[in-house]
């Protein structure tokens, strides 16, 4: 199983956490083991045509996936999946 | 160039960086020559404004319009408590003014928009986005881009922040990270969801040193590397970040090629309309007077119970609006529900919640414990 790294806005759709472990030998089938468990963090990750959000990057250690095969970069139980969205804490002046 | 030499009283202000050899005088000519803009005093820009004017800055431009509030001061550490209701532009300006008289400050008391921000930033070497919101965010990156400035990124969000270097020559951009804003409302900002006060410290002065480091030349510049922060665990990760060939703005075919609409590129609404008063609304006044009655009707407050702490209103149950899907059943549909949170805005999510499981008789309270802390009960603390 591969560790999930979960930021702070995504917590509240997986219990809280900020690790979460799913199974998979690609980012989309972690992916997708990971919304299957949590399936209200679904909709922040997916578009509704299913697609990875464009405000939501996925990294396998320290590699973005947009350069590595997307969704089908290989994973193994040694590798760490971070998600990392956009962030903004400043109010819209 | 104009000939930048220091007085005698720089010098010995500057000592510790001149006798720092990675500094020393032509470092420290370099700060003096070098010439910064910073978009917002708030969070991000309080701590950079503070360092980069001790750090002998030579010229540093301001962007912001706001005011400062009480609500600032636990973070925005330039301003202080006397400056509650004024420009945050003249209370930064006058915190710098006192650390180094030696720094022009340059005041530019208006928002960054599509029309002014090429004409503001194109006088300066450097940029540092201190703003934190997703419209200003996407234009001083869009900008840069086109002017060819380096900016300095930073952004928080309650105990983590991110930090890097856009738009340096064939590096990357804002846009090559992420490509498209998300939707309004899904991503809180530091008002709904609170933050760490000193997070934005760190992160602006992570912004602060990268920017110095910039103009002296030394060592190895945050290029190509987002810097990630949790504060919570003490840990800072960097994950790889390359220029997007097929990026829109600093790609090998771009397609933006001047500055656009970016509230509507946010999906913004131009012009916020006033909210308008639903059929079953109900305002703090006429809440108090029917309490103040007797009248029977079920009270619920949809807060976090950490705010709940913070104040309540007497004779409500607390139900955090992301526990009323599974707990309908409490709630007895054959009678009057009134709901309110801080300012309206969950508990009017709650009334359209419970009108779909037919729960008609459900009404929001406009405005909130705020509305009920300043037209009922002064003794309300409000947050």
């Amino acid at each position: 199983m591969a560790r999930i790294l979960i930021p702070t806005p995504l917590r509240q759709f997986v219990d809280k956490l900020d690790t979460v472990e799913a199974g998979g030998s690609t980012v989309g089938e972690v992916l997708l083991h990971l919304v299957d468990k949590y399936p209200n963090l679904k909709k922040n990750l997916y578009s509704d045509e299913g697609k990875l959000r464009s405000f939501v990057n996925v990294y396998v250690n320290d590699e973005d996936i947009r350069y590595t095969g997307k969704e089908k970069t290989p994973v193994t139980d040694a590798d760490v999946v971070s998600i990392v969205p956009s962030i903004a804490g400043g109010k819209n002046a | 160039m104009p000939e930048v030499t220091l007085s005698n009283e720089e010098i010995l202000r500057y000592s510790r960086h001149l006798i720092l050899p990675e500094v020393g005088m032509e470092g420290q000519l370099k700060l003096k020559a070098a010439k910064v803009l910073l978009v917002g005093t708030g969070g991000l820009g309080a701590p950079l404004a503070l360092y980069l004017t001790a750090a002998g800055i030579g010229r540093i431009g301001l962007v912001d319009f706001d005011v400062v509030d009480a609500t600032n001061l636990q973070r925005q550490v330039i301003h202080g408590t006397k400056d509650v209701g004024k420009p945050k532009i003249d209370s930064a300006i006058e915190s710098m003014n006192d650390i180094n008289p030696n720094v022009i400050v340059d005041r530019h008391e208006v928002a960054l928009t599509s029309e002014n921000a090429l004409e503001i930033i194109k006088d300066y070497d450097y940029v540092v986005d201190g703003t934190d919101n997703f419209p200003t965010r996407y234009l001083v990156n869009d900008a840069c881009v086109l002017l060819g400035k380096p900016n300095v990124y930073g952004s928080i969000f309650r105990f983590e922040g991110q930090s890097t270097i856009f738009a340096t020559e064939g590096g990357p951009c804002y846009r090559c990270l992420y490509p498209e804003p998300p939707p309004p409302g899904l991503v809180p900002s530091c008002a709904e969801g609170g933050v760490l006060g000193i997070l934005p410290g760190i992160i602006g002065l992570i912004q602060a040193t990268e920017t110095v480091k910039l103009i002296l030349g030394i060592g190895t510049p945050l290029i190509g590397r987002l810097m990630l922060y949790d504060a919570l665990n003490m840990k800072f990760r960097e994950l790889k970040l390359r220029r997007n060939p097929e990026c829109p703005i600093c790609g090998d075919q771009p397609t933006i090629k001047e500055l656009i609409d970016y509230q509507e590129f946010c999906g913004i609404p131009q012009h916020a309309p006033e909210p308008v008063p639903v059929t079953g609304d109900i305002s703090v006044v006429e809440l108090k007077q029917r309490l103040d009655k007797g009248d029977k009707f079920q009270f619920i407050d949809v807060r976090e119970p950490h705010e709940w702490q913070i104040c309540r209103i007497p004779g409500t149950t607390l139900v955090p609006l992301g526990e009323l899907p599974k707990r309908l059943s409490e709630l007895d549909p054959n009678s009057e529900i009134v709901v309110h949170c801080k300012s309206g805005g969950r508990s009017g999510k709650a009334v359209d919640l419970l009108k779909q499981n037919g729960f008609v008789n459900a009404r929001n309270v406009v405005g909130g414990i705020l509305a009920w802390a300043d037209q009922v009960d002064k003794s309300v603390p409000k947050y």
